[in-house]
């Protein structure tokens, strides 16, 4: 592999690796205060489904970067402007309608994004993929019936998600942003094109929508900014949590 | 694949060593399911020795982010270590884990301890349908799921209608 093209992979491994560690710390927060036992497990689980991704994407990350990094010092020894995860996903839990409305955007892409991964020439990633797509699967039916549990259930339901809707459709154009360096990925066949991916993620997504009685917002402006470290004022928070005991204690281990 | 019989184990035509560390893997037992062995489970996924006898052993985790994966490294190696190898265990992601992996003898295992083992997945991993599974406890298939979660990321919980009992489904994956 050209250096060029390993150093684009690094990115788009990273990018990735961020996005699942991000959105599982975020899910990790509903940790004993969900509306209710069975969605406080289920979160939960889904947040350990996404931290076992970041694993294996930084540390694939780090053996491409080269430069002795594992996914311990990716993970916790870097600050806001090195993070590449989408901006979706750092945005605070809110209330549950809204964490099951920035849960159901991601995942409606994560899961096109890992099936098509599974035929990526590059064998780590593909193989990764196959491990994730099995439980991206599971996660987007669970955050999509609830979906349309809430957009089709009450008024005050109805409105919470609405209103989360309005709010986070800003984020999702980012997810299927191009740049040089995925382009060089997608022509060598180990990154699905983003245009491709964007198609499927608005069918499954207005798929559920209809099904929930909710309108698809129109496409406006869209936010971008993680794939250059820009990120909104909230993720700063989450990793200064996230990274207390590292920063605190330096190579600490149990 | 497991043999006719459902079961894991060395190739036909294994050597002594590699025989040997199959059963003493045969004694680590999930943390979480501990009926069920890690070769019951199909995590076992090679057995090897080289000239010297030092073992590699390959295992690989169900799912991704399941906390029990570092625990099970340990314990094959302890068991290997206790029963005189040199073994060096490592993980592996593919080709990835499925249910239809958890051998005859497995199944067994999981049914008489209530809990439903796996429908057996084809392409439909983790889509199979909820509906009209058999209560362990009573057999009546007027059943409902109450959580796709349950007390394990492999396990989903399910509550029978004719006899009011909750049970554990294991995912199909």
């Amino acid at each position: 592999m050209s250096t060029d093209l390993k150093d684009a992979l690094f990115g788009y491994a990273l990018r990735l690796g961020d996005t699942s560690l991000v959105l599982g710390h975020r899910l990790s927060e509903w940790c004993g205060h969900a509306p209710e036992l069975e969605e406080d497990i289920a979160l939960t689980n889904v947040a350990l489904d996404l931290v076992g991704h970041a694993r294996m994407l930084l540390t694939y990350a780090g053996e491409l970067e080269g430069k002795g990094r594992d996914e311990d010092r990716l993970a916790y020894r870097r600050d806001v402007f090195d993070y590449r995860n989408h901006l979706l996903v750092e945005q605070p839990n809110r209330d549950f309608g809204h964490t099951i409305v920035r849960q159901f955007l991601h995942d409606a892409c994560a899961v096109e994004m890992y099936e098509r991964l599974c035929a990526s020439k590059d064998e780590t990633l593909a193989g990764i993929a196959a491990k994730a797509v099995k439980e991206v699967r599971y996660h987007v039916r669970h955050s999509g019936d609830w979906l349309v549990r809430l957009g089709d259930g009450t008024d005050v339901s109805h409105a919470k998600v609405a209103d989360a809707l309005g709010r986070l459709w800003t984020y999702t154009g980012e997810m299927f942003e191009r740049d040089e360096a995925e382009q060089a990925l997608v022509a060598a066949g180990i990154v699905p094109d983003p245009v491709e991916l964007k198609a499927a993620w608005t069918a499954r997504v207005e798929a559920v929508l209809e099904d929930a009685t909710l309108d698809r917002p129109a496409d406006g402006w869209m936010q971008k900014g993680g794939r250059r470290g820009e990120h909104s004022e909230h993720l700063g928070y989450l990793l200064a949590e996230m990274q207390f005991l590292p920063r605190a204690y330096p190579d600490a281990t149990w | 694949m497991p043999d006719a019989a459902g079961c894991w184990g060395p190739e036909p035509g294994a050597d002594a060593v590699v025989k040997a560390a199959w059963d003493a893997l045969a004694g680590v037992m999930d943390p979480e399911i501990p009926v069920l062995s890690i070769v019951d489970l199909g995590i076992v996924r090679a057995v090897s020795a080289d000239a010297e006898g030092r073992l590699s052993v390959a295992l690989t985790p169900t799912y991704s982010g399941c906390p029990a994966t570092n625990v099970i490294v340990l314990e094959a190696e302890t068991a290997l270590a206790r029963a005189g190898f040199d073994a060096r265990v490592s993980v592996v992601i593919a080709p990835p884990w499925t249910t239809d992996w958890i051998s005859g003898a497995g199944r067994e295992k999981l049914a008489e301890v209530g809990i439903v083992p796996p429908p057996h997945s084809g392409k439909r991993a983790l889509t199979a349908p909820d509906e009209g599974i058999a209560c362990p406890r009573c057999g009546s298939e007027d059943t409902r799921q109450i959580s796709r979660f349950g007390s394990t990321a492999c396990k989903a919980l399910h509550a029978c209608n004719a006899c009011l009992e909750p049970f554990d489904v294991f995912k199909c994956h």
